[in-house]
């Protein structure tokens, strides 16, 4: 039983206000956006406003022994915040504040509960951009993705979450505040902590604080849909683009399951009797964007296209978007609940996991539609489950261990963008071998020696 | 089995939730909160939870429940289009059957069930209502609670009418030469607070040759009840409306409600689930049933002649029950630009609830207040002299938001800028 003494401090830090601890609400803090995960409720639930409450919060926690759980808006994939071994969620959504935006050196202080679309609206009104755009950009943290190191549509030419990240202020398991980084291009003093903090999932320290770079927009952009009857013909259209020296902002793939999901679903003129489709765009300035364009038009031909659509309009761009968009909602009709993989390859072979995924698909006579980031080698397989169906979980949890492993075979990695949470931590052995996982076991024990900070998360105790 | 009678009835809404928390983005509540508890992901989980025996329904929970406007964005942007409203509708429900309604929103649905006794006393109320309230200064838009009984001081309410719409037209509005001839349910807040709302009506309806029944016998549309769970009442509510309209012999029912429209439309049909006889009359005359900017658009195009010229600049906030609830957003646009001498610039957010949400800006004042301060903000960056809506509701929401932020703008239903240049057109 939580002790009411906690309760008691906890409200004397951060105020009776800030304190959630109702049953009702602490239900509602016991899942995140993961499919099939153990649901586990918090003890209580606090928000903190300033980066003195998080360091009181902290010290009440240790010591009391008590486990903390950093959460943002609750939208990964990993479960990445479920309160696994009950004790405090962090809710940090009340630090939601830009705190700069500076057009000289172009970068902004943000803190963690800022939303990354409020974010990009106030860097588009001075014409700039932050790049990183994960699916849940409207409603998805900075804290949250930069602890997820979060990648997107973009990540091809933009890069993801880690390449835009200056500067953080974090306070420490042992309640210290660290500050590192700063409006410079350049900067190697010290260890680069910045690496080491983005994507640590909230199991190394609590960001309180953070200095992101920001870009010129682009100034125009075009769209192209290229629908092939072969597998092999867009894998081979994918390195092509890249190996013309072409860098598209975003270059997505559709597979033939997805494709006629969507087309069963939305009745959009989808080619159902294509075995992939890519989704192209190419951004830049006017002059580059007009040379790119019927360059990939000219490539995606050669590498045999059987139909090439370009978008003229912004209305003939969102109908090409269309699909896309719809590929998630339209899986989620088939059946209930969608697992949602990352498994990701080098992009020469993409169309060998894809045929991969659709031979562990038969095997285990699984319902898996590919889709995803061909450009960045970052498929997203999902299967589509029922979730009162024990034997179809069964089988499933067993075609997600062979897709890792298919993936790491073709020189890959089990987790390109959603992170290892609680859903990929029994397979870090396979990619990172004994030695690996303990290197990150002693990393976090430096940082963590009690395990007091997500605990469950990413690497565990070990024996 | 409707959301009405069965928890069990929306398991397979609940299904659905991929827990993804797209609700977050658009939620007007979580937006203000940035609880869990406050958006639509949370409460599934909620009611999930009670459905499997974890939690009990208490009081407590019902207080959660209470926290949802049902302005619909969650369905919209839900990627399994979970239909929330349901959900939220029959947890309601639910909680009413398991423990009982409010004391005081008993009395209150009582009181809109007794038809004869509360029109006496809205009446008798519209003598009295300086006691408890204080009248805005130097307008004549209305009043603020003198003390905060709980639903707090800021809110002002329009004045009660000193005679209701019902008691201002006789129950037959005839013209020379009719084209058709409809009835009109005004709903109580047109009655009783906004009368000039229910003569704009009356007055674009005869300009277009439209012969008007005012059913005397109408009563409360049962939404106050049904969105709190009071099923019962909404029930008695729904049979006596539809017997009273099955009397007036009209081929369209009109309404300028946006929540008596989706009462007419939608809930009578499913709480009528069961008795074969009403639910006959529900289906049809929700098949018959028109919101006025719907009616005068796409049933009887209305006359563009004889408009005369509106010097007004105009936004346009559209109701949630009206624009996710029955899909009709073009239409008020389409009227308002057809008439002469109106400018109208768009809010950014124009779909976004205004925050009033019936009873809900009772029981939590102050979230209501902070979800209008944002709408009214959208609105000031128009700099338009006149806000037009189509739902009394989100009027009274509106002109109240634009009186305490200290504006000067008229709040509007679009039928009465019609009637407006119809009449200007005479001159």
């Amino acid at each position: 039983m939580f002790s009411k003494e906690v309760i008691n401090e906890l409200v004397t830090v951060v105020g009776k206000e800030n304190v959630i601890s109702e049953l009702e609400d602490l239900v509602t803090y016991s899942f995140d956006a993961t499919a099939a995960m153990p649901r586990v409720k918090p003890d209580v639930v606090v928000t903190p406003l300033n980066t003195e409450h998080v360091v009181k919060i902290v010290e009440v926690a240790k010591k009391y022994e008590i486990p903390i759980y950093p959460r943002g808006s609750g939208t990964n994939l990993s479960g990445g915040t479920i309160p696994l071994e009950k004790g405090i969620v962090v809710s940090m959504v009340h630090m939601n504040k830009i705190l700069e935006v500076d057009l000289d050196n172009l970068c902004a202080w943000v803190e963690p509960g800022v939303i990354i679309q409020d974010l990009n609206n106030e860097a588009m009104k001075h014409g700039l951009i932050y790049p990183p755009d994960p699916g849940t950009v409207a409603t998805a943290t900075m804290g949250g993705s930069v602890s997820e190191c979060s990648g997107g549509l973009r990540g091809l030419k933009y890069g993801v979450t880690k390449h835009y990240i200056m500067g953080m202020e974090l306070v420490l398991a042992n309640g210290d505040v660290i500050k590192w980084g700063g409006k410079t291009v350049k900067n190697v003093t010290g260890y680069d902590l910045t690496a080491l903090f983005t994507g640590a999932e909230g199991t190394l320290g609590i960001i309180t604080r953070l200095l992101v770079k920001l870009i010129p927009a682009p100034e125009a952009r075009k769209s192209l849909l290229a629908v092939f009857d072969d597998l092999d013909k867009a894998g081979n259209a994918i390195s092509s683009i890249v190996r013309n020296k072409i860098i598209p902002a975003t270059l997505e793939i559709m597979d033939k399951v997805t494709i006629n999901t969507v087309e069963n679903f939305t009745k959009a003129g989808l080619p159902i009797h294509a075995e992939a489709v890519l989704l192209i765009e190419v951004d830049g300035y006017k002059e580059s964007v007009a040379r790119e364009a019927p360059l990939v038009e000219k490539i995606c031909q050669e590498c045999g296209a059987i139909d090439i659509k370009v978008a003229e309009t912004d209305e003939e761009r969102d109908l090409i978007w269309f699909a896309r968009r719809n590929a998630l909602p339209s899986l989620g009709q088939v059946k209930p609940s969608t697992v949602l993989e990352d498994a990701t390859v080098p992009r020469s072979k993409i169309p060998e996991i894809i045929k991969a995924i659709r031979r562990i698909a038969d095997k285990y006579q699984l319902f898996i539609a590919t889709y995803g980031h061909a450009g960045d080698g970052n498929l997203h397989p999902t299967i589509v489950i029922d979730p009162t169906d024990k034997d179809e979980i069964e089988r499933m949890e067993h075609a997600v261990a062979e897709i890792f492993e298919a993936a790491l075979g073709l020189g890959g990695t089990i987790s390109g963008e959603h992170g290892i949470g609680i859903g990929k931590i029994k397979y870090l052995p396979l990619e990172f071998g004994e030695a690996g996982v303990d290197t990150l076991r002693r990393i976090k024990e430096a940082l963590d020696p009690n395990y007091m900070l997500n605990p469950g998360k990413v690497v565990d105790r070990g024996e | 089995m409707s959301v009405y009678t069965s928890l069990d009835s929306v398991k397979d809404e609940l299904l659905k939730c991929l827990k993804c928390g797209n609700c977050q983005a658009v939620c007007p509540i979580y937006k203000e909160m940035r609880h869990e508890v406050a958006v639509a992901r949370g409460k599934i989980v909620l009611v999930e939870t009670l459905l499997n025996g974890e939690i009990e329904m208490t009081d407590r929970l019902a207080d959660k429940l209470s926290l949802c406007t049902t302005c619909m964005a969650c369905n919209q942007i839900c990627p399994n289009g979970i239909r929330f409203d349901k959900v939220i509708l029959a947890a309601r429900a639910e909680g009413v059957r398991k423990k009982g309604l409010h004391p005081i929103k008993k009395i209150a649905f009582k009181a809109l069930k007794l038809q004869r006794l509360f029109d006496l006393g809205m009446k008798t109320g519209s003598k009295f209502q300086g006691l408890a309230m204080k009248r805005v200064k130097g307008q004549d838009y209305g009043a603020r609670m003198r003390i905060d009984l709980g639903i707090g001081k800021e809110k002002v309410f329009p004045n009660l009418a000193s005679k209701p719409f019902r008691s201002q037209f006789p129950s037959e509005v005839k013209v020379p030469n009719p084209k058709m001839k409809v009835a009109f349910f005004s709903g109580c807040m047109i009655n009783y607070f906004y009368p000039d709302m229910g003569k704009s009506v009356v007055d674009v309806l005869t300009e277009n040759d439209i012969e008007i029944a005012i059913p005397a016998d109408q009563a409360c549309c049962g939404i106050p009840a049904s969105v709190n769970g009071d099923v019962d009442s909404a029930k008695e509510q729904a049979k006596r409306n539809l017997r009273a309209f099955e009397e007036s012999g009209a081929d369209a029912l009109l309404i300028a409600c946006s929540s008596c429209g989706s009462a007419w439309k939608h809930s009578f049909s499913e709480l009528m689930e069961g008795d074969a006889y009403y639910k006959e009359l529900a289906d049809k005359w929700a098949a018959k049933t028109y919101d006025i900017n719907e009616f005068l658009v796409n049933v009887v195009p209305f006359k563009r002649d004889g408009l005369g010229e509106v010097k007004r600049t105009v936004t346009y906030h559209d109701p949630c029950h009206l624009n996710r609830g029955q899909n009709i957003n073009k239409e008020p646009r389409e009227i308002l630009k057809a008439i002469p001498g109106v400018q109208f610039i768009e809010m950014k957010e124009p779909g976004r609830c205004c925050g009033m949400a019936g009873s809900f800006s009772l029981v939590h004042p102050e979230l209501s207040g902070k979800i209008s301060d944002k709408k009214i903000a959208d609105i000031a960056t128009t700099s338009t002299n006149t806000v037009a809506t189509a739902c009394p509701a989100c009027r009274l929401q509106l002109a109240s938001g634009v009186i305490n932020a200290g504006m000067n703008k008229d709040v509007l239903h679009t039928v009465q800028i019609l009637a407006e240049s119809y009449a200007k057109g005479k001159q």
